[in-house]
């Protein structure tokens, strides 16, 4: 290994880790987008009165919570393909694999919150005439996502880190194209640390700013 | 789609013997990984609580450090980097001539960072307990050392009993990660059997098989010392 640290190759190829960096920002604004999304369906199937969606929503859950994040890439970037009759490319597959994983995470938080909001808001809401859809859409909801925001921004945070696990197949994310250069420059030291110090920081920064959210927004 | 499902590929050898091999690995991994993550998060979790600042700065930067560098750039941290920077013969024999270095880095990686965790889970333990107990025991002339060892420390295990639980399933799912290194554990082996004969379905569904066998037998366990250890008249730390 060449010796001292060598600060031009990671000033040169500043280029090409924006371009990983851009990967792993929309893999992830997308996975939480998703996994929100799937996540309300599988809160309010948990939640449900029919037993059959609340032991639906209660076996995805437990099911997703046991496996490791790595075997459902694993799954998905084999299964996909196969499923539709043609390769999608890594990005969908992964995107997939991330959406229904991190659903099950997001749908016990925000089971958590629907709960936080009290039973007394559901008979107002019952009393005044409106259906179960208007009750979740204008009374539950709204008040269960402010109390959520900041453990969903924390859960967000822990997506951000986990999208790094795409290196297992071979995703151009942040830390595969450092990767790359790593290999390619020889200069595993620089690249590696680089990559440590932007995830570094930029988590930091992030669960700073939901700290302070927290502080200024709790009910 | 088509796909030719053939299961009694998983009963022959080699690859009956990798699942097993690698399921073992997991386990080896996952359990020597924990004993490093509960006793030095104990430390960083009870420094975080004592009264004396440099202490609970320490704590802070471990917790903050480790929490915030995805597991996976760690691990390649310990592998690639943390050899280098150590003195050339000590470089060369963490390369080299340590046992079963990529096991033994793996075990260090994902002991170290979920030390972290566990240093949260010690200290929101420690701090549900109270100020009060702590003043009652030093008003009874313990010191520090012995309010921690006889009166904080027992109650505040047996409150986090239950995220203790789910972080031990943490370690063993997060012991997957090793693969990137090369420990060729029970996701590694089932990947290669999937590579080797082209049976996905089956090789992923065993490996899916084990990891929640793996979690339901430790989950019916720790129910049973929770429900022993449970603090009478006190809620336990919801498991997160």
């Amino acid at each position: 290994m060449t010796s001292g640290f060598d600060w031009q190759v990671i000033v040169k190829n500043l280029p090409f880790l924006w371009t990983g960096m851009q990967t792993t920002l929309l893999l992830t604004v997308l996975a939480i987008g998703g996994g929100v999304i799937g996540g309300t369906i599988l809160a309010l199937c948990r939640l449900s009165k029919f037993s059959a969606l609340s032991w639906f929503g209660g076996s995805y859950v437990n099911f997703f919570r046991s496996m490791p994040l790595i075997l459902v890439i694993f799954w998905f970037y084999f299964l996909v393909p196969i499923f539709l009759g043609r390769p999608v490319g890594g990005f969908y597959s992964v995107l997939i694999a991330f959406i229904l994983f991190e659903a099950a995470y997001y749908c016990e938080i925000i089971r958590a919150g629907i709960a936080s909001v009290g039973q007394g808001q559901v008979y107002a809401g019952q009393a005044v005439g409106l259906n179960y859809f208007q009750i979740m859409r204008y009374i539950i909801l709204p008040q269960a996502f402010r109390n959520m925001v900041p453990i969903l921004l924390t859960q967000g945070i822990i997506l951000f880190q986990d999208t790094s696990l795409v290196y297992v197949v071979g995703l151009h994310d942040f830390l595969v194209t450092a990767d790359i250069v790593a290999n390619r420059d020889v200069r595993l030291i620089e690249m590696y640390s680089t990559v440590a110090v932007v995830y570094f920081v930029m988590c930091l920064l992030g669960s700073l700013g939901v700290r302070r959210l927290q502080r200024k927004y709790s009910l | 789609m088509q796909y030719n499902w053939n299961w009694s590929v998983l009963l022959q050898e080699p690859y009956y013997g990798w699942i097993w091999s690698g399921f073992s690995w997991t386990l080896a991994t996952g359990c020597a990984a924990w004993v490093i993550a509960i006793s030095l998060g104990s430390v960083i979790g009870v420094m975080r609580t004592t009264q004396v600042p440099i202490l609970r700065s320490i704590g802070t930067c471990y917790v903050e450090l480790f929490r915030n560098i995805p597991l996976l750039v760690q691990m390649f941290l310990w592998y690639f980097v943390f050899p280098e920077l150590l003195s050339k013969d000590a470089g060369m024999w963490v390369k080299r001539e340590m046992p079963m270095p990529e096991y033994s880095t793996a075990v260090v990686c994902l002991g170290t960072y979920h030390a972290s965790r566990v240093a949260e889970q010690v200290r929101a333990g420690i701090e549900s307990i109270g100020q009060g107990q702590r003043y009652a025991g030093l008003a009874m002339g313990l010191t520090p050392v012995q309010v921690y060892r006889y009166v904080l420390l027992p109650v505040s295990y047996r409150i986090i009993v239950p995220p203790l639980t789910s972080d031990f399933l943490g370690i063993i799912k997060n012991s997957s990660l090793a693969l990137t290194i090369g420990v060729l554990e029970l996701t590694a082996q089932t990947r290669q059997i999937e590579e080797y004969t082209f049976q996905g379905f089956e090789a992923f569904t065993t490996a899916t098989v084990l990891y929640i066998v793996v979690t339901a037998v430790v989950m019916a366990m720790m129910r049973v010392v929770e429900k022993k250890t449970a603090v009478p008249g006190m809620l336990s730390l919801e498991a997160k």
